[in-house]
């Protein structure tokens, strides 16, 4: 990806290289005591100062090459991944990418300055010239840095569906002979899938004669849930499980009556406890309050 | 109707995503203007059927919201779900308990019409269906009008 044209000679972006190899200490120093290096390196000025000169012999490997605009160089790739971990640690920060972007365009004004000192005698058009190079090169680099981060968003997003397809499915063993799942949020059909086979694996698992679907969590139940429900339960019944939907708030009943779905064939309890209650008494258990303290029911 | 419209927005029916997405963008409006705890959950049920509908057999479209008030007299909301799918060819038939042209329940539609006020379905073979229900806030029920 390119940044803007310029007309940049061989001979400016390896003058600019040059400079940044030579100055690589000075520069690295001031950028230290940036926002953007001073809030990611907080342990010690020194690891900042590091940080800061790994980028720059980057950006000088880069200007030797003379693809100054391009944010594929081969030379980025060894920052690459210092730069995520800076911009995703500025993100935790609570800021946006604009402001991330406006932190890393801060690091041009230091080297520019160093860089018009150095070059103070030499013909105003050449100066010009290598301040140019130079802006165009901290330009790709944010561009750079916005690209990990962007790259770091899309990995986020991928990683916490996956946490979230897994989060769904806590099967619960609730007594011997006895599991339950707690349905939370939308249950769309990726969810609705891992739902069932977690629930059907629990039933052998825990040889269980009673499997509870609690649908508390699920705000809305409409014919594609409670279709997925009934398939559940008659699946759970193929294994020899006898299904209880628990769960069901008043304004869903409603809903569902509404609606026109029959439930007939459905054991439905209003909460988790009564369907507990339903199938300790179906295996004959009997839940009393101990007579003496220390002898529980288990 | 004569109730001016106040405010349109549009949301887009494309995927799975979409559809939570209507379905919390219309929950989040109808708490905001006064629906009761029953109705709003009536009502995005209702908005799920529709929208999955959208998705699943118009190929995809867009919900138009549109809240209504008439003069402080009593407040609403109006929804519109528009697809350019094939459209419907027998309407009675579609709107038959049980009747489904897919592997689901058969209930979508008529369940849908049963869970609000006002239903009007407008279909045209090869040009797309558009399926509109309307809403009020009500403190005591309101009469069921607009049978398709």
């Amino acid at each position: 990806m390119k940044v803007a044209e310029y007309d940049t000679t061989p001979e400016v972006a390896r003058e600019l290289g040059a400079f940044l190899e030579r100055r690589r200490e000075q520069i690295a120093q001031r950028w230290a005591d940036t926002a953007l290096f001073r809030t990611v390196f907080t342990v010690s000025r020194d690891e900042a100062v590091e940080a800061g000169k790994a980028v720059l012999d980057a950006l000088a490997e880069v200007a030797r090459t003379g693809r100054l605009e391009d944010s594929g160089a081969p030379g980025f790739a060894a920052v690459r991944e210092q730069l995520g971990r800076m911009a995703a640690a500025r993100s935790r920060a609570g800021l946006g990418p604009s402001r991330i972007a406006g932190e890393v365009a801060g690091l041009r004004e230091p080297a520019v300055a160093l860089l018009r000192a150095d070059l103070e005698d030499a013909a105003g058009e050449h100066t010009h010239a290598c301040a140019l190079a130079l802006t165009v090169l901290m330009g790709t680099l944010r561009l750079v840095v916005m690209e990990t981060t962007v790259g770091a968003g899309g990995e986020l997003i991928a990683r916490q569906r996956q946490q979230l397809l897994e989060m769904a499915t806590p099967v619960i063993e609730l007594w011997e002979g006895v599991v339950a799942v707690p349905l939370i949020g939308t249950l769309d059909s990726a969810r609705t899938q891992v739902v069932m086979e977690s629930l059907l694996e629990a039933i052998v698992d825990q040889r269980a004669r009673y499997a509870i679907l609690d649908i508390t969590g699920v705000p809305t139940v409409d014919t594609f849930v409670a279709q997925h429900l009934m398939k559940t339960v008659a699946a759970a019944r193929l294994m020899g499980a006898e299904c209880i939907v628990s769960g069901i708030r008043p304004a869903i009943a409603q809903t569902i009556v509404h609606l026109g779905i029959d439930l007939g064939t459905i054991t439905t309890r209003a909460g988790l406890a009564d369907a507990l209650a339903y199938a300790l008494t179906g295996q004959g258990i009997v839940v009393s309050p101990p007579p003496r303290a220390g002898a529980g029911p288990r | 109707m004569h109730a001016p419209p106040v405010s349109a927005t549009c949301l887009p029916i494309g995927s799975d995503a979409d559809l939570a997405q209507v379905r919390q963008h219309v929950r989040r409006i109808a708490a905001d203007l006064g629906f009761g705890l029953v109705q709003q959950t009536k009502l995005v049920t209702a908005v799920s059927e529709l929208a999955r509908n959208t998705l699943v057999h118009g190929g995809g479209g867009h919900m138009e919201i549109i809240r209504l008030e008439e003069c402080g007299v009593r407040r609403g909301l109006r929804l519109s779900f528009v697809d350019a799918g094939p459209g419907i060819r027998d309407i009675d038939l579609a709107m038959t308990d049980g009747y489904t042209s897919g592997d689901g329940l058969g209930l979508g539609l008529s369940g849908a019409r049963r869970l609000v006020q006002e239903f009007v379905l407008d279909s045209h073979p090869g040009r797309g269906t558009t399926v509109t229900i309307t809403d009020w806030v009500s403190g005591v029920p309101s009469p069921r009008t607009g049978t398709p």
